[in-house]
């Protein structure tokens, strides 16, 4: 009985699969190859103004330059332009460092409803969350690591 | 390290072959796109890790800055950047000493559009 069940499952799975289109995989990976860049070229022109007239060194101008291109996601994602463009860009909008103020700014609007508490600031992180956790412990391994490496040798 | 014409170019090509590992990731793993933020984040970390990282920004400026990798690379350098004088507890004392452009910018622009926008579509 739960052999069979477990068989039906399987199965169903196969048809799913065999029914679901496949991906136009050299189209989405063109699109994103041609957005991502295209939003790095724009986060090349803010890191090149604050060189140039805010007196930051090419290196001090990143954490600037990514704080605009946030706020430029959130306008976008305000209006309900991001989310259209993302349909169409893929991983090229979503890649991004936009892409992640993008998933905040989206799920802080769309849980607007469920409250000021439980909704905007229970839902703020719900999926840019995962990438904080991942990267922080992620980040305290791979220091760690480096730490004990740099002070044995 | 200057800006030229060639900085533009490189950031278009190296920004743009992040995302398209990305979106290959995506499709060819069939997963969401969270799920390969969290790979790229974690790859950031690595690379900066091994101090690939930062040949990688000197190279091709805002293409190694604004993909979410640089958020793992931020991430390793802050904590590095404190251990060295502060010793091991530097490593959680600085974890965020970097990134806090970016996820200060997030969390309050994203708050102000939650209070001004509505959800369209």
């Amino acid at each position: 009985m739960n052999t069979k069940v477990k068989d039906e499952k399987l199965s169903y799975r196969q048809l799913v699969d065999r029914h679901r289109p496949a991906r136009p995989m050299l189209k989405n990976t063109v699109r994103a190859f041609l957005v991502g860049g295209g939003i790095c070229v724009i986060g090349q022109a803010v890191q090149t103004l604050f060189v140039r007239y805010g007196g930051f060194s090419v290196t001090d101008a990143g954490n600037p330059t990514v704080a605009v291109m946030i706020l430029l996601s959130v306008i976008m994602t305000a209006f309900g332009v991001y989310d259209r463009f993302g349909q169409w860009a893929g991983a090229g909008s979503a890649v991004p460092v936009t892409g992640f103020a993008n998933t905040m700014a989206s799920a802080a609007m769309e849980s607007r409803s469920e409250g000021w508490v439980a909704g905007i600031g229970g839902n703020l992180f719900k999926l840019a969350g995962p990438v904080i956790v991942y990267g922080v412990v992620s980040a305290f391994f791979v220091s760690l690591i480096r730490y004990i490496v740099t002070h044995i040798t | 390290m200057t800006i030229t014409w060639m900085t533009f170019v490189w950031a278009f090509v190296v920004g743009g072959i992040i995302c398209a590992i990305g979106q290959l990731i995506m499709d060819g793993f069939k997963l969401p796109p969270g799920n390969v933020m969290v790979i790229l984040v974690v790859a950031g970390a690595v690379l900066d890790g091994l101090g690939w990282y930062d040949p990688l920004i000197r190279f091709a400026g805002a293409g190694a800055t604004v993909p979410i990798t640089s958020f793992g690379n931020a991430l390793v350098h802050g904590a590095l950047d404190e251990a060295k004088t502060h010793g091991l507890i530097g490593i959680i004392t600085g974890i965020f000493e970097v990134t806090s452009a970016g996820i200060s910018a997030a969390i309050i622009f994203a708050f102000l559009a939650s209070v001004v926008a509505r959800p369209r579509g």
